[in-house]
């Protein structure tokens, strides 16, 4: 047993990625729905241990450095985990795990029989993706990962049953494309310039490549801003999430609102605070006060948009676009709190809007419809889904005793450390608006008779409901308890902030 | 002048970033879903480009060590970019995959002729 432990520790940053491309694998080969959910779920639960295991030992004895066929960085692909990645990796892998039970019903009642198997698959290769993207100290690699993610969630979105669903798909895999291809411009300027792909070396070259051709930089931070920002879906650049978050299959929908755009958002940090500050002051070129304008400004349209909107998927789709604002405004504040509260509400956003689509997920899986007047009384006929709903929702508005509150909290320390106390009323006042779409919503579920279209809609089965229960309970625990969210944050953005120029 | 003289020496350069901006400009432009496509390939096309003009040196053989060669290309972009056509030619399949679908389910594939069929819908 000892010797088997031994055999795999040193291997777990490659497990990592390894076993969900496996996992793929082996469905596309066996496709049959039965045993491709097992898979699924055998390796969506062991995901966690290995990310689990390499964020206590990143914790314990600084970062992993993993070399890929033996070849030493930067000439071989380096996967490198610090504190920061295996944040990343345990948050999607544990979102992975939790949703994983949910799927065999949900997938069952969405997906046609004989696709089944091959919407696991795709979920498998996207997770792979994820996993990648978090995981790689490779500036490339991070490119092929990420077009394997995006690749697999166009084929995601597109098995919804509603034709939009196409559109949507064809859509979002344009504007991800053009975003990833941006990404690479700015990875091939770099490489110009200093002649390496791996992130440390990049960073450790950068200066005098800085010195002797700072346009070029320039270029390549504009290129990378953009293309990224495309991906994690920064107003403006959102109008592909909508649909296809609206039109997707529930499950996707939950999985990829919790984890897709946060592994972006993931990839602009590095930049950000692991290459481009260490050599380039971000203030003095206005990127901050940029990022800060879109984030306020998708904090407040695309709420208002949330509204106004019937369908509540694409409600919490809009929410979602604002809810990345609140991040990202914290990676614009470039200081401690702020980052630490962009950081937090990475995870607390995850959690709760998976609850949410998951509880969405769970109404249209028993009534078939997602349209707000029709679910007038869901409350009374589903009672622990609305109640986990309502519960997800209130940490959406940031009420205080759930994570968003501890978030919104930290963002509002890091704008008054900066000394814009006026952005500390923007952000209460933009969660105002949340309470309108949110309460609009509640008020329709709890307060209204029931219709007599509903009278056959109870709670869904266990293997839908634990898994909304255990995200929305997250989001209770986590505003009380935030040793494990703010203290791993908070550590991420000393170290982030402590490095920069 | 010196301008001129400057874009004639890059004139590759030249040649890329109007490949890139054509690409684009198709994606946006055009509203047909497959010449969409064309353009976003187009785009694609153009950064594998980008990569490849400063790595490969005239003359420049294969980094293969022997005293009969002293000129090399670097083998890294080229290498890049294979697995970049890689992934482009997945993104074109799957997106004319995709076109193939909405055609079936729209019998079109005009995108203003598609968002009309879901407003009346």
């Amino acid at each position: 047993m000892n010797a088997v432990v031994n055999g795999i520790w040193p291997h777990l940053p490659i497990l990592q990625v390894v076993i969900p491309l496996i996992g793929a694998v082996l469905v596309a080969f066996l496709r049959r729905a039965p045993l491709a959910f097992a898979i699924t779920l055998v390796v969506s639960w062991i995901l966690p241990f290995v990310a689990g295991a390499m964020l206590w030992q990143v914790l314990d004895s600084g970062p992993i450095s993993y070399h890929l066929g033996g070849w030493e960085p930067p000439w071989g692909i380096e996967y490198r985990v610090d504190v920061l990645s295996g944040f990343v990796l345990v948050l999607v892998s544990v979102i992975g795990a939790v949703t994983a039970p949910y799927a065999w019903r949900s997938v069952a009642r969405e997906i046609e029989a004989d696709k089944q198997a091959w919407f696991y698959c795709m979920y498998l290769l996207c997770l792979t993706g994820l996993l990648g993207i978090a995981i790689t100290g490779d500036a490339f690699n991070a490119f092929v990962f990420l077009e394997i993610s995006s690749l697999s969630s166009y084929v995601l979105i597109a098995l919804g049953r509603d034709r939009r669903a196409l559109l949507a798909a064809y859509q979002y895999l344009i504007m991800g494309t053009i975003g990833a291809t941006l990404y690479i411009i700015g990875v091939g300027l770099l490489y110009l310039l200093t002649g390496s792909l791996n992130m440390v070396d990049i960073a450790s070259r950068l200066a005098p490549a800085w010195a002797e051709s700072s346009s070029a930089i320039l270029a390549a931070i504009a290129f990378i801003t953009v293309g990224i920002s495309l991906k994690l879906a920064l107003f403006p650049l959102h109008a592909w999430l909508p649909n296809a978050y609206a039109y997707a299959p529930s499950w996707a929908t939950a999985f990829l609102a919790a984890t897709a755009t946060k592994v972006a958002i993931y990839l602009l940090i590095r930049y950000y605070f692991s290459i481009f500050g260490l050599v380039v002051d971000m203030e003095a070129l206005t990127v901050n006060d940029i990022i800060i304008g879109l984030s306020v400004a998708a904090m407040f349209i695309a709420s208002l948009v949330a509204v106004f909107e019937t369908n509540i998927k694409r409600m919490l789709a809009y929410s979602s676009v604002a809810q990345i604002g609140y991040i990202t405004l914290g990676i614009g504040f470039a200081n401690e709190a702020g980052l630490t509260g962009g950081l937090v509400h990475i995870v607390n956003h995850a959690l709760m809007k998976a609850a949410l689509f998951l509880a969405v997920g769970a109404i249209f899986f028993r009534v078939g419809t997602v349209r707000i007047t029709d679910l007038a009384g869901i409350g009374r006929k589903m009672p622990i889904t609305m109640a986990c709903f309502t519960v997800a929702g209130f940490g959406l508005l940031g009420t205080p005793g759930t994570s968003g509150f501890i978030s919104k909290w930290y963002l509002a320390l890091g704008a008054l450390d900066n000394g814009w106390w006026p952005m500390v009323l923007l952000i209460v006042a933009s969660s105002l608006i949340a309470v309108v779409y949110v309460g609009r919503f509640l008020e329709v579920a709890w307060l209204r008779e029931p219709s007599s279209a509903l009278a056959d809609a109870r709670d869904p089965p266990w293997s839908m409901l634990l898994p909304i229960i255990v995200l929305s309970a997250a989001t209770i625990y986590f505003g009380i308890f935030t040793e494990w969210t703010v203290g791993i944050a908070g550590a991420v953005a000393t170290a982030l902030i402590g490095g920069l120029q | 002048m010196s301008t001129l003289t400057n874009l004639f020496d890059h004139y590759d350069y030249v040649i890329t970033i109007f490949l890139m901006m054509a690409g684009i400009y198709i994606v946006v432009a055009r509203g047909n879903l497959v010449k969409k496509l064309v353009g976003l390939s187009i785009f694609q096309t153009s950064v594998y480009l980008l990569y490849l003009e400063p790595a490969k040196i005239i003359g420049g053989t294969a980094p293969i060590l022997d005293p009969a060669f002293t000129v090399y290309s670097n083998p890294l972009p080229h290498v890049l970019i294979l697995t970049a056509i890689v992934v482009g030619v997945a993104t074109l399949a799957l997106g004319l995959a995709l076109v193939v679908r909405i055609n079936e389910a729209y019998g079109t594939i005009e995108e203003e002729e598609i968002l009309e069929k879901d407003r009346q819908a």
